[in-house]
């Protein structure tokens, strides 16, 4: 008898336009001490499974039918009250966001205590003994004075432990651990996932590890179950699905996650997951529109960057030697010649974005200099001289949602970098511009009329990378550009972004936590910790032989999905 | 946490500076108040004496730093109409306005919150439906009309509440209290109640779309996902944490209650600042407006303070070093 088991669940959405399937007739089991990963993209139904199971459907969704048992006993048709005993109790759940997933306002011992108390009927005594063990068991050091503080006071990972710990509270019999590591990085993402197994094993829980990351999945799970577009459409174990998919779909989705160990000309494109885009011819910058920023030359090096130092004032004083600073780059140096993608790699809050910033002007550098094009961009004084700069470098950002006016329409967005800057003749040129740039990165020209909010993530992105070229800039600034992107989504990106570069001779500062992204991407890569640069390569050599103990040590962390197939990778090589 | 009480406290005492630069400066030129003091027969010498006792012919910044000097040691003055202290007079008046603002707080607070975490969790029931739609009604009428609506209901029709005045006082060590006697209360409610419509209509709508905000967040739906009973969900977790924001905005209104309750305690004839104020604009009365704007200014600014401090005891984030 399997520890939590369901057959034939179907979960629906009644909206205005029709019935929405959100999970379609899917079955699955857990058995005690297993890990089982439920993979897929965005939309794909495998959060819905998850809240499925312990009655959290958002309304108006509803389980519309499948049984569900826990150890034998029917779940599914109780009532709120029954089900609440069992949530937490029976079965506990994390989420994605540590950041957001603890009250604010209540003290680590307060959330602990509220819990134990509920499930277990201990008294205050106990319930903090418990507490304070639960805490040391997930490994938070301390675990005395830390359990007096409120949340905010812990760090992504160390909050990710704390939920954890409460997820634990009761003891349960089931998790569903729904994106655990997604918000974390890399190392931490290693830290929470082998917690996460150890306790599996230990305690004999069954998990649910609902992930879109293959990496995770690699790692730690038993088994995976594929869903796509509702539907499970492969199950096995872990070795069987990443090494020899039976199905067309899983094939192309693990094709479509960067590689870590080889460096390929272009991302295997996923047509089985959305449309690709419209087919796009290739820019002859002779004659393009494109092409006529391309004349000036700036000799070898497009960008250097000397000792740069930026800093943020953390706590003010009236006094100058009062005043704390955060040193969020600290005198970093490097250049990227004409034609070059480089890559800033690091963990968050290492400073990367913090460069990309001060560099496109956003942030007062505290020190140093970036020359651009063959002059200072520390010594420009004036605005219009700067506006100069500015339309020869663009940026595009990570997040797509919030990175286009919602209230503006595409054409309007696009355009706007050519009306600011004088760019086109008149309204009709303008006009023809952003049609043209639309085709280019895939969208077609009707997407002109529409608003962002009728696009999807990976359309967004093309609708920033139009924007970004309207300026026919010759230094691209990609600050995390796909990392809130599906992978397949992310594959189709990544190949346009280097199809642009190899077409208009753009020059890039690539900037990624994800390593195995960094090395298809980039020619030269700088591994940044606390601010500082800590190594500059050729992306091969680094990731072959990394110099400083942190890129070893980066490199290590990075998932290898070592079970994948040889054959696969075999005609990956092949079809280059 | 003490330095910024003591920038705050910095803050608060450049603003009551200003205040009372402006409410001053103001009043000086609002017409001669001798004008209204004196009889028709008053000969030109006598006039001019009398500007010259009150030192309105003294240079303005002279004028000025009399009344500062006069007003931190709580002296504003004699009252142009009554000839009586000014200080005197706000203080015979404050219990009565303060008992109102207290009462319609208290009925704003008590239906407002209760009203808007039901409306913010029941969202599609037809109860709280209709609760927002009667609750349009506090917005949308005049309290004139409010006031003279419920007169007409409460008093007139039904005869089973006084429409004006203040009744049934007692003195308690120097403040007149009207909320010991069934009197009093019957004189205070119908006020009290017309002053605190517009503001529960307020809180009733803040706090249940701050509630909509906080029930979609993630520490809710962990707090579910870890079996909590949903009473202790929505007060324990969501409630207090729609707190900041209501209690910025309560703050700021029990404010504008005590400046402002001038239309009702006028429709009410009720004996508080607020008409006090009324016929000491008709008057010109200088030094009672003078004094009555340094006062409402010196509430404002304490009560922002004490909103300050709370922040700090309800959200543990702010305590921390630097405070992001």
């Amino acid at each position: 008898m399997s520890l939590l088991e369901f057959k034939n669940m179907t979960v629906e959405f009644p909206t205005r336009r029709g019935v929405f399937t959100a999970v379609q007739d899917v079955s699955l089991s857990v058995d005690p001490g297993e890990i089982l990963g439920v993979v897929g993209e965005s939309g794909a139904g495998k959060s819905t499974i998850g809240n499925a199971v312990i009655g959290l459907l958002e309304p108006p969704g509803r389980l519309a039918g499948g049984e569900i048992y826990l150890k034998g006993s029917r779940i599914d048709n109780l009532d709120e009250d029954a089900l609440r005993a069992i949530r937490g109790k029976r079965i506990g759940m994390i989420f994605q966001d540590p950041l957001t997933s603890l009250d604010p306002l209540q003290t680590v011992e307060q959330q602990l205590m509220e819990t134990i108390q509920l499930h277990l009927k201990q008294n205050d005594e106990e319930a903090r003994a418990s507490a304070v063990s639960l805490l040391d068991r997930v490994g938070i050091p301390d675990p005395k004075i830390r359990i007096k503080q409120y949340p905010h006071q812990f760090s992504g990972g160390m909050r990710q432990r704390v939920v954890i710990a409460l997820a634990l509270c009761a003891d349960p019999e089931v998790i569903i651990a729904d994106e655990p590591t997604t918000a974390l990085d890399v190392s931490i993402q290693a830290q929470i996932l082998e917690l996460m197994r150890e306790l599996c094993r230990e305690r004999s829980v069954g998990m649910i590890l609902i992930t879109h990351d293959m990496g995770v999945i690699a790692d730690v799970t038993d088994r995976v179950a594929v869903m796509y577009r509702s539907r499970l459409v492969e199950e096995g174990p872990t070795e069987k699905i990443l090494g020899d998919p039976d199905h067309d779909y899983t094939k192309s989705l693990i094709s479509a996650v960067p590689r870590p160990d080889v460096r390929l000309a272009r991302f295997p494109v996923v047509e089985y997951i959305e449309s690709a885009g419209d087919r796009r011819d290739s820019i002859d910058v002779a004659t393009h529109w494109l092409g006529a920023g391309q004349t000036e030359s700036g000799g070898e090096t497009m960008l250097r960057v000397e000792d740069l130092h930026v800093r943020f004032l953390t706590k003010f004083s009236f006094l100058k030697k009062n005043r704390i600073y955060l040193d969020a780059v600290d005198r970093v140096s490097f250049d990227i010649r004409q034609g070059e993608v480089f890559g800033l790699v690091g963990e968050s809050g290492s400073g990367k974005s913090t460069i990309a910033r001060a560099i496109a002007g956003l942030y007062k550098p505290a020190g140093g200099h970036i020359h651009f094009a063959g002059a200072d961009l520390t010594e420009v004084r004036t605005e219009s001289e700067m506006d100069r700069y500015r339309r020869q470098m663009q940026m595009i950002f990570q997040d797509p949602f919030s990175s286009l006016n919602p209230r503006m329409k595409v054409l309007d967005i696009v355009a706007e970098p050519i009306r600011f800057h004088g760019l086109a003749s008149g309204g009709a040129e303008t006009r023809q511009i952003v049609m043209d740039l639309l085709e280019h990165v895939g969208l077609g020209a009707e997407a002109a009329r529409k608003y962002p909010h009728e696009f999807s993530g990976g359309q967004r992105q093309r609708i920033s990378i139009a924007r970004a070229l309207a300026t026919r800039p010759r230094f691209l600034i990609c600050d995390e550009p796909t990392s809130a992107l599906d992978v397949s989504i992310q594959a189709q990106i990544l190949n346009l972004l280097k199809d642009l570069q190899e077409e208009l001779g753009l020059t890039m500062l690539f900037i990624s936590h994800d390593l195995p992204v960094i090395r298809q991407m980039c020619d030269r890569v700088g591994v940044m910790r606390h601010g500082k640069l800590l190594e500059v390569a050729e992306t091969e050599t680094l990731f072959e032989s990394p110099q400083h103990e942190y890129s070893q040590h980066l490199l290590d962390l990075m998932p290898r999905l070592e079970v994948l197939s040889h054959e696969l990778i075999a005609g990956l090589e092949m079809a280059d | 946490m003490i330095t910024y009480i003591a920038r705050r406290m910095l803050q608060a005492l450049v603003v009551m500076a200003a205040v009372s630069f402006i409410s001053f400066s103001l009043f000086n030129y609002v017409g001669d108040p001798v004008d209204n003091m004196v009889g028709q027969e008053a000969t030109l010498e006598d006039r001019q004496r009398i500007r010259e006792v009150l030192g309105l012919e003294d240079p303005f910044f002279v004028q000025y730093a009399r009344f500062m000097q006069n007003a931190l040691q709580g002296e504003f003055g004699l009252s142009y109409r009554t000839k009586r202290s000014v200080t005197e007079m706000i203080a015979e008046r404050i219990p009565a306005t303060l008992e109102l603002v207290f009462v319609s707080a208290l009925i704003a607070l008590g239906l407002g919150i209760p009203l808007g975490v039901f409306t913010g969790i029941n969202r599609t029931s037809w109860i709280s439906k209709a609760v927002l739609t009667v609750s349009l009604v506090g917005v949308s009428l005049p309290t004139f009309i409010i006031g003279i609506s419920l007169i007409y209901i409460f008093a007139v029709n039904m005869g089973v509440l006084p429409s004006s005045g203040r009744a049934g006082t007692v003195e308690l060590g120097g403040w007149k209290t009207s909320l010991l006697t069934v009197d009093g209360w019957r004189s205070i409610l119908l006020p009290a109640l017309t002053l605190s419509l517009f503001q529960v209509t307020m809180i009733l709508r803040l706090v249940r779309a701050e509630m909509l905000e906080i029930m979609r967040t993630d520490f809710i739906k962990f707090a579910r996902a870890r079996g909590l009973p949903e009473n202790r969900i929505n007060y324990n977790h969501a409630l207090k944490n729609t707190l900041v924001p209501v209690i910025t905005i309560i703050g700021l209104n029990i404010g504008g209650l005590i400046a402002f309750s001038l239309i009702t305690e006028t429709v009410f004839q009720w004996p508080g600042t607020g008409l006090m104020f009324i016929q000491a604009v008709d008057f010109v009365d200088v030094p009672i407006m003078a004094a009555y704007l340094c006062f409402v200014a010196l509430i404002f600014v304490t009560i922002n303070l004490v909103v300050d401090i709370l922040y700090f005891v309800i959200d543990p984030r702010l305590r921390a070093e630097g405070g992001h």
